[in-house]
This record gives C-alpha cells, sequence and structure tokens, in this order.
C-alpha cells in the first residue's frame, strides 16, 4: 500500500500535486456523485423501511410470506454456496498448480457468469428443464420438479455465483507456487496429506474472502432466480423476488423491510470483506 | 481435475450449449426476422446505447473519484474508498426499488428535478441513472492499483524537466492508465447491457421506448415464445464473448505496457 507521505521536502511533493482549488473541486465532485448515487439510495431504503414506525416493520418482516421467503433464500444460499466453495477450490488448485491444455479457455468459463445476463442465466435452465425443453418431456413423465421448485433455483443460483471462490483463489494460489507442496511430498506426505496441511492454511483468508462474496450475490441474486421460480407464492419465492411482488402491490414498506434485510447483508459483507482485504494485504501475500 | 471439468460442464457448459443449440432449431430466416423486428431492434438499442453512454458516465467519473481517492487526503477518505463497492454489494432488486423511490415524482431527487421539468423515473433517463449506479466501482477499481503503483519519479522528472502540471497529468500519467480505463469501461459497459434487476422498477418498461433487451427475454419467456426469446440471448451472449476477448486483449497490452514487478 502507498504509505502517507510525510513532506520531507514540500517543494517535492508540490511538483506531484495540482493547485489547492483543483483539488478541492475534484474532492467534492467525487464525493456528491457518491453520495447521490450511492448513500442516498442506500438511505432511502431504511426511511422507506421505517416509514410507518418500528412496529409496522417488524411486523411486515414476521408475515408468514415473508419468513418463507427468508428462509428459502437461507436454504439456496447453503446449497450454492457449500458446492461452489469445494468446486471453487479445487478448479482454482488445478489452475494454479498444474499446467495443461485448454488452461486458457477454462479461466473464460470460469469467468464467464459475471458477463452474461442474469436473465440469460436463467434462461439457459429454462431451456433445458422447462416444459418445451431438452429434458422436460422426460422430467415431466417421471415427475421431478426442477423449474419453479427449489433445484432450478439452487442451480441458477449456483450458475451465476459459480466465479467467486475460484476467482479470489487462482492468484493467490499462483503467487504462492508450489513449492511447499513439493517440500511436503518430499518429506513424505500424501498429496491429500499436502492439500489439507499445507495448501489449505495458506489460502484460509482467501477462502473465506471467496465465500463472503459468493454468499452475498447468491442472497442478493434476482434476474436469473426470477426467470427459474415462477413466483409461486410462500413456496418459490426467495427474498429478492418478494422485495419486486410486493413493490409491484404498492406494500412498500413491506417491500423495503425485505430490502433492509438484504441492504444490512450488503453492508456487513462490505465491512467484512474489508477486514479480510487487510488480511490478504499483510500476511498471505509475499512482498513483491 | 477430471471432476473440476465435469462440474463445469455441467454447470456452464452444458447450459450455454443448450441455448445455441436451441438456436439452431430456428431457421436463418426466422432469426434474422426475430432480431429485425421493430421491438427486438428497439430494446437491443436501448441496452447497448444507453450502457455505453452510462460506462461513458462511469469512465469520467470514475477517473475523477479514483484521483481524489489515490492522491488527496480528506476527511472520509477511507468511507468513500469502502462505499464504492455498495453498487457490487446490494441485491440488484433493493438498488431497483431504491433508485425508483429516490428519482420517484414525489421523491428526495425527483421532486427537486421535477420542478425543474426533468423526469427521470419511469423514462430512458431512469434506465441510464440505473445504469450508471451498477458501473461505478468498474472503472475506479481497475484504474486504482495501476494509479497507486505509478513511479512517482517519472512524474517528478517531467515536472522538473519543465513540463507543467497539465502535461504531466496528460502526458505522463493518463497514458499508462489507459489500459485499465478501457478494461474499466469495458466492464461496466458489459455490466450495464445485461442489467435486469436494478433497471426494471426505475425504467417504465414501454415497448419500443424504455424496454431494455433483457426484459423482452423475460417477457417472450413469459409468453412461451422460446424462440424469440434464445434468439435475443444469442445475440447478447456473443457480444459478451466479444467483450471478454476485447478485455483480455487489453489486459495483456497493460502487462507489455507497464513492466511487471
Amino acid at each position: 500500500m502507498n504509505l502517507p507521505q510525510i513532506s520531507m521536502s514540500t517543494a517535492r511533493e508540490d511538483l506531484r500535486t495540482e493547485p489547492r482549488i483543483i483539488r478541492v473541486v475534484i474532492i467534492a465532485i467525487a464525493a456528491t456523485f457518491l453520495t447521490v448515487f450511492v448513500v442516498l439510495p442506500l438511505v432511502v431504503v431504511f426511511a422507506q423501511a421505517f416509514s410507518k414506525g418500528v412496529a409496522a416493520y417488524f411486523s411486515a418482516l414476521s408475515e408468514p410470506e415473508a419468513l418463507s421467503a427468508i428462509r428459502l433464500t437461507l436454504v439456496v444460499a447453503a446449497i450454492s454456496v457449500s458446492l461452489n466453495l469445494v468446486f471453487g477450490v479445487v478448479a482454482a488448485w488445478a489452475i494454479a498448480k498444474f499446467e495443461f491444455r485448454g488452461k486458457t479457455f477454462l479461466i473464460t468459463l470460469i469467468d464467464l457468469p459475471f458477463s452474461v445476463s442474469p436473465v440469460i442465466s436463467g434462461l439457459v435452465f429454462v431451456l433445458l428443464f422447462g416444459a418445451q425443453g431438452f429434458w422436460g418431456t422426460w422430467l415431466q413423465a417421471n415427475d421431478v420438479h426442477i423449474l419453479f421448485a427449489v433445484p432450478g433455483i439452487a442451480l441458477a443460483t449456483i450458475f451465476v455465483t459459480f466465479p467467486f471462490v475460484a476467482r479470489a483463489l487462482i492468484p493467490l494460489m499462483q503467487e504462492q507456487g508450489t513449492q511447499e507442496e513439493e517440500a511436503a511430498i518430499s518429506l513424505g506426505a500424501s498429496g491429500l496429506q499436502a492439500f489439507f496441511r499445507v495448501t489449505l492454511p495458506n489460502i484460509k483468508w482467501g477462502v473465506l474472502y471467496g465465500v463472503l462474496l459468493c454468499n452475498a450475490r447468491a442472497m442478493g441474486e434476482f434476474g436469473a432466480v426470477s426467470v427459474v421460480s415462477g413466483h409461486i407464492r410462500g413456496e418459490t419465492n426467495t427474498m429478492p423476488l418478494l422485495v419486486e411482488i410486493l413493490y409491484n402491490e404498492y406494500q412498500f414498506v413491506a417491500s423495503f423491510a425485505i430490502a433492509s434485510l438484504l441492504a444490512m447483508l450488503a453492508l456487513i459483507t462490505l465491512v467484512a470483506k474489508t477486514i479480510l482485504e487487510r488480511h490478504l494485504d499483510e500476511g498471505q501475500l509475499p512482498s513483491d | 481435475m477430471g471432476l473440476t471439468l465435469t462440474w463445469l460442464s455441467v454447470i456452464i457448459l452444458i447450459p450455454l450449449a443448450g441455448l445455441f443449440l436451441k438456436s439452431f432449431e430456428l431457421s436463418l430466416d426466422q432469426f434474422w426476422g426475430i432480431l429485425t423486428s421493430r421491438r427486438t431492434l428497439n430494446a437491443l438499442k436501448i441496452s447497448f446505447g444507453l450502457a455505453f453512454a452510462a460506462a461513458t458516465v462511469n469512465l469520467v467519473m470514475g477517473m475523477i473519484i479514483v484521483w481524489a481517492l489515490v492522491r488527496y487526503r480528506f476527511a472520509g477518505r477511507r468511507i468513500f474508498d469502502a462505499i464504492v463497492d455498495i453498487p457490487f454489494a446490494l441485491p440488484t432488486a433493493v438498488a431497483g426499488v431504491a433508485l425508483t423511490s429516490l428519482f420517484a415524482e414525489k421523491g428526495w431527487l425527483g421532486a427537486p428535478l421535477a420542478e425543474l421539468g426533468i423526469k427521470v423515473a419511469f423514462t430512458p433517463l431512469g434506465i441510464f441513472v440505473a445504469m450508471i449506479f451498477i458501473g461505478i466501482p468498474f472503472v475506479v477499481r481497475t484504474v486504482q492499483p495501476v494509479l497507486i503503483d505509478l513511479d512517482a519519479e517519472i512524474e517528478e522528472a517531467a515536472a522538473s524537466l519543465g513540463a507543467n502540471r497539465w502535461h504531466t497529468v496528460a502526458k505522463v500519467i493518463l497514458p499508462s492508465l489507459i489500459p485499465a480505463m478501457l478494461t474499466g469501461f469495458a466492464l461496466a459497459f458489459a455490466r450495464a447491457v445485461g442489467e435486469y434487476g436494478s433497471v426494471i422498477f426505475i425504467a417504465g418498461n414501454l415497448p419500443n421506448v424504455s424496454e431494455i433487451a433483457p426484459l423482452l427475454i423475460v417477457i417472450r419467456l413469459s409468453e412461451f415464445r422460446y424462440a424469440d426469446a434464445t434468439a435475443i440471448a444469442v445475440v447478447m451472449l456473443v457480444a459478451s464473448f466479444v467483450i471478454i476477448f476485447v478485455i483480455n486483449r487489453l489486459q495483456r497490452w497493460a502487462q507489455t505496457r507497464i513492466p511487471a514487478h
């Protein structure tokens, strides 16, 4: 990180900065823009949620519909985060520690969900599992429900959150190289032992970082889930979907109450992320 | 390793292949007919056009923000640095309802703007605002590390050789930031083109006027016109591939320009 520049020589300092008036204008523009576009939307969520008082806020959150949405969101996040955790670690491990053909292609594939519209992420599963889809007839014949049910929501969420863990780990593992693992193996450790005793402890902050971001996105995903959910009340509505439904029914307090929970999740995620980044900067990366 | 590839194929490759296979069920004429229908063309124009405009705003504002965050010390700097990530972290549906109530005619910002005769919510301008919101972090976060690592001595050399401050910034600093700036721009553009949640609440969703392409996909799906939905999705997916390719190229360019350390 850049160290605070103590004015050893003010003349030298002056060479690298702008006149005072320009500095003030730039800071003012940046602060105003961020306040209008980022702070105000966040404040408005809580203002609207509490606009009819604290009692109305909590009664909105204890509606059966709200509770079932919260439960479904937690279940879907638990499924997709744990699966993506395992496969994210394995994918990062394969990419960072081994050389093989098609590696660049694999990295592109991992990144893909980041740049594809969430609606398309949902659509692909409708095309596979929908009534007119590739496996639709078979699924219907065997009474298996994927679309408009929890499995479809989980699949779409896994798809959009796939990159987070792998993305957090690949640069970290690449930087660490393979020397420590090689040392462990030459001292008689098995491959698995080397992974659990050497690799994993080295990347624990990175894993946590990936899981944190993965979880935030899993709980907040809207577009992809909206396409596959079918919006069955009390059954296939996650929290973001319920925000939409209540908003469209002009139940603003209820809608913003759910939204405020998601906003708090975002804020907690950001704070935890800042703390983790400090750990990653200090302990993990060897200074270059 | 085999496991990774299997998982990736199951989760990512097969679904995407399904999308392309579905589009092959259409004849070229059908495909072309869907894409050139007035409503589809307008939706694509709105999504790509406004995304480009919003990414441009993000580029300019992002540079101002990143400059303030990296080069100046002011009260609240660390907090402003942290909140740049909020558009990443806030679920899109929450951003959507929040921006709508902020810019609605009776909203905190909508009311004063309405007095000036500017209507934001439920117009294309609303789409533009939402796209700016979700694109804020990209330019800031791609340029920030490059600006921090920039060698102070080059600037000092330029200044001591007689360049004024404006020349130093324009001719010495900016050129080394260009690859990162373009990467941030491309990322913001890609995100805005595909954005759904934060846009649909504020957009008004009037066909041909304020209807974005991802929403048209959802509408076609709900009408069971899968072919239409697929055709639009394929176009957007190809655009995503092109953008990813450009970003990869930009990154390689950046690496050759700035010596690795």
